[in-house]
């Protein structure tokens, strides 16, 4: 066996480690051993790369490969380590970007390395699509890493005629693809990469924070779609199966979690979702009275409760309570209390992400319900507890066919006798709509940081 | 156009089958950590820009490879430890009745 064709073997069982993984990532118990595996695969492909032959020589410049590994390698692990939970969605986002900028340099430097041999055209057509979605998914994935890490508005960011020119951006340079094409100007290239670079960001600034999650995995295909494009181009079925693989799936997957939210994948990406600071309320909402308490009268109403539902969201991560709330719990349970988490498929800032931030507390898992098992529970609750979460309590999205909400699937915290809602102030949440929740005659509203509120809430459940 | 490229594009569409059919029945709270993974698998790129650093002739080639090089190493060293690290919130799952209550981790 020649040595390229062992290399080939190599990246088939390579190939072949990219579907199982993504297999074994769709299952509870396979997942963590599936991206192991993934992880195996995807080393065996670089370490066969290192003695392939290009061009008949072995690969030149084997130093500075090690050393931008190197340098990859030492800003990579810290980072993924140490960033906090709640940041992951961001560190999602910008891993992404730099593979999407990655699929696009590979293809540029591939056209400069073969240009001078006049490619077919077919070769020019792939690495042209390379650049334009690699570049689409860096630019815009920066936008979404901006917007996550709020260096940013976070939300939608909207101008006039703004989807006429997004359409004729992206209109220009499907445009300059075929000029480029026909007249073989190969300096026009550069001008489709800048104008891809705009393409991205253009796309992703009328999309609000809440929808992010969705545009991140929408990118995260893109990225998986150049990857196949520069796979074309350098002739690698590795390339083009790992790429086409998560091209297919994250389109799926993208489809699936706009679906969790009730809402179609074009609705996402062009309603400017959010934009609208108050739907139903009127502009008189701010006035209208509501009902708020003390941690000392929330501790009370948990003591004589006996089935509590705690409902978390996002600024629960945001304050750093997630501990503070276990201790809650327990603390409610040593009373003989049942306690049960209400989780809403996309608390947080991406779906599952609640399950992840919970688990990093140790909350127990089978404490954990999911929508439409926690909604019937619910009906047996004594006392809601909402701690950091908005939009995925808001009962607008059943009964307001006018928010942009209506149809996302909620939790029904109001089905509870009682509901505690813990809050930092009367601003809405982050899709940017009021809730009527707030307004309800059931609902007491504490005010305060979470993390303060609920230690607080805690001292008075041990007092009482 | 040669067989080479009816090759890939057959690979191409038997793979897009491939993709979609394996995320078919995903549940909810696995869909960050599935986005997490394949973004991690994607940092395949790398093996394609050791290539085109490994035969770059013009030192504009070389800057761009290099510089190819460090991004698909963030790109799938990044992208496993993360998804790792999610799924290893994960590890003592019991979402099926059978598991008992002992097997949480703590």
């Amino acid at each position: 066996m020649s040595r390229g064709t062992l290399i080939d073997l190599l990246y088939l069982v390579s190939a072949t480690t990219f579907i199982l993984a993504l297999k074994g990532l769709g299952s509870p118990k396979r997942a963590r051993l599936g991206n192991i595996i993934a992880a195996v695969g995807m080393l065996i492909a670089v370490v066969a790369t290192f003695f392939k032959q290009v061009d008949g020589h072995n690969l030149y410049h084997v130093p500075f490969i090690l050393i931008a590994m190197a340098i990859g390698i030492v800003v990579a692990v810290p980072t993924a380590r140490y960033v906090r939970m709640t940041a992951m969605p961001q560190l999602v986002a910008i891993f992404n970007g730099v593979g999407g900028g990655a699929a696009a340099l590979v293809s540029i430097t591939e056209f400069v390395h073969i240009h001078s041999t006049r490619p077919a055209t077919y070769v020019t057509l792939e690495v042209l699509l390379g650049v334009l979605i690699g570049t689409v998914s860096f630019s815009g994935s920066a936008i979404a890493y901006a917007k996550l890490q709020e260096l940013m508005t976070g939300r939608p960011v909207t101008y006039p005629g703004q989807q006429v020119i997004n359409a004729v951006l992206g209109a220009a340079a499907l445009v300059l693809i075929i000029i480029i094409l026909v007249n073989g100007q190969t300096t026009l290239l550069w001008v489709l990469l800048g104008l891809a670079f705009i393409l991205g960001i253009a796309f992703v600034l009328p999309i609000g924070g809440a929808d992010v999650p969705v545009l991140i995995s929408l990118l995260n295909s893109f990225t998986g779609l150049a990857v196949a494009a520069s796979g074309f181009t350098l002739g690698s079925n590795l390339l083009i199966v790992a790429g086409t693989l998560v091209g297919a799936s994250g389109i799926l997957l993208t489809r699936l979690m706009s679906k969790a939210m009730g809402r179609s994948l074009s609705n996402v990406l062009f309603s400017a979702f959010g934009s609208v600071i108050t739907a139903s309320g009127g502009s008189g909402a701010d006035a209208r009275p509501v009902r708020s308490g003390s941690p000392e009268d929330a501790g009370v109403l948990l003591s004589f409760a006996s089935r509590v539902a705690i409902i978390p969201g996002y600024g629960l991560a945001v304050a750093q309570a997630q501990h503070v709330l276990r201790e809650l719990a327990e603390e409610l349970e040593s009373k003989g209390i049942e306690v049960f988490y209400a989780i809403h498929p996309v608390a947080g800032r991406m779906p599952g992400h609640m399950n992840v931030l919970l688990a990093e507390a140790n909350v127990p898992y089978e404490q954990l319900l999911e929508l439409d098992e926690a909604n019937s529970e619910l009906q047996t609750a004594d006392v809601a507890l909402v701690v950091g979460a908005n939009d995925t309590v808001n009962p607008a999205a059943k009964d307001d066919k006018t928010s942009p909400i209506y149809g996302m699937p909620i939790i029904n915290a109001d089905l509870a006798e009682n509901v505690l809602f813990l809050k930092r102030s009367m601003r809405p949440g982050f899709a940017g709509i009021e809730n009527e929740l707030l307004y309800n005659p059931k609902t007491t509203l504490i005010f305060g940081d979470a993390k303060d509120t609920l230690t607080k809430i805690v001292a008075a459940v041990k007092a009482s | 156009m040669g067989n080479a490229l009816l090759q890939y594009a057959t690979v191409l569409m038997l793979t897009i089958f491939v993709g979609i059919e394996i995320i078919a029945k995903v549940p909810s709270i696995l869909h960050t950590p599935l986005m997490s993974g394949s973004n991690a698998i994607h940092g395949v790129i790398l093996v394609g820009a050791m290539l085109v650093l490994g035969s770059a002739n013009t030192t504009l080639e070389e800057i761009l490879g290099f510089l190819a090089v460090i991004l698909a190493t963030l790109n799938v060293v990044g992208g496993f430890v993360v998804t790792d690290r999610m799924l290893e919130m994960f590890k003592a799952k019991p979402k099926a009745p059978v598991v008992k209550k002992d097997e949480v981790a703590s």
